[in-house]
């Protein structure tokens, strides 16, 4: 079967996400867009997976756990995890290696975290867009350590892309994934990239943004057994 | 010292308006990696990079230096410009390494 994806979405945790990137509202979303599985990666934090989850599961939306990390040589990583509890542990690791910068919500927008009723609970004051000092290297074998699927974020842009900040894919840590921007061309990236799997997801920080139901990836059933087991292959 | 006296004593080129020429300069500071500038650049600082994008005006703006300096010639684009001169942050380019424009700022500091 198809499942239809959006691997790639942000709450209103993160300063950039709109205010109205809840989790009703992007679960209410991404069911009318015709989704069957989406993952909530906020830049360095878990904090909404929990309540996304619990919305996700009341509507039949399968909802996986991630953050999007932006490690020391400052590119951005799709981290996805089998539980909420290791994408907590994932980001209590990044958060402490994280260099401390207090965020000016009046400048860069609030970072709001939701209870599973959509309510602003409490707002995060260390400011997110922040590197933590660890290598992607290091934050990899952590995450595939937990049980995690891992892999470089939107690859075709000019910024915080592993290969704008490389300018190669390097040959360590290997990535079985790549992830491609909505507007970069995926058939194009298929070919370049013959050896990866290449996601492409919409980074939404808006809800008019989120995956329609238009990239899929072929799976036995729709869980989170079978995404991750399907990362996990080789193309 | 202001940024106009930092911009004449360096032979700086003005990339943009003269916006925030008044601006005091009571340090610098060098960095290319933007958190690592986030975290540890002073307000007031002339920042000194070769990062010369849309992200480099909003570390500007965290941090409130004083103004950038981009080294090695590097030019941002239009929008970048644009951008610094609505936030009225001076940004300025020269074909001078950062080490040389960071030695020349310290002179002029002492």
């Amino acid at each position: 079967m198809k499942g239809y994806y959006d691997l790639h979405i942000h709450t209103a945790a993160s300063p950039c996400g709109d205010e109205l990137m809840s989790p009703h509202n992007i679960v209410n979303m991404a069911k009318l867009n015709g989704l069957d599985i989406i993952a909530i990666t906020d830049h360095q934090t878990s904090c909404n997976v929990q309540a996304v989850q619990s919305v996700g599961a009341q509507n039949g939306l399968l909802v996986i756990p991630g953050i999007e990390i932006e490690c020391i040589e400052e590119f951005h990583l799709i981290a996805l995890l089998p539980s909420c509890e290791a994408a907590h542990e994932i980001e209590a690791d990044v958060r402490k290696n994280m260099l401390k910068v207090k965020n000016k919500p009046e400048v860069f927008g609030h970072q709001y975290c939701f209870d599973d009723q959509s309510e602003v609970i409490d707002e995060l004051e260390d400011f997110l867009l922040v590197a933590t000092c660890q290598t992607a290297y290091d934050i990899t074998k952590k995450v595939l350590a937990m049980g995690g699927v891992i892999y470089p974020a939107h690859i075709d842009r000019a910024s915080y892309s592993i290969i704008s900040q490389l300018g190669v894919l390097p040959e360590k840590p290997f990535f079985t994934a790549l992830e491609i921007s909505k507007t970069a061309h995926l058939v194009q990236y298929r070919q370049q990239y013959h050896e990866h799997h290449i996601i492409q997801s919409s980074d939404a920080h808006y809800l008019q943004d989120i995956n329609k139901r238009r990239q899929f990836i072929e799976l036995p059933e729709v869980s989170i057994e079978a995404l991750f087991s399907w990362f996990k292959q080789l193309v | 010292m202001t940024v106009r006296e930092m911009k004449e004593s360096m032979h700086l080129k003005l990339l943009g308006k003269e916006t925030g020429m008044d601006e005091e300069v009571k340090g610098g500071y060098i960095g290319d990696l933007l958190s690592f500038v986030m975290a540890h650049a002073q307000s007031k600082d002339a920042w000194i990079t070769v990062q010369g994008h849309m992200n480099s005006i909003a570390v500007a703006i965290m941090t409130g230096v004083s103004a950038i300096i981009l080294a090695q010639g590097v030019v941002p684009n239009l929008e970048t410009i644009e951008k610094a001169n609505e936030e009225k942050i001076s940004i300025f380019t020269s074909e001078k390494s950062s080490f040389e424009l960071a030695y020349e700022l310290g002179k002029l500091l002492e």
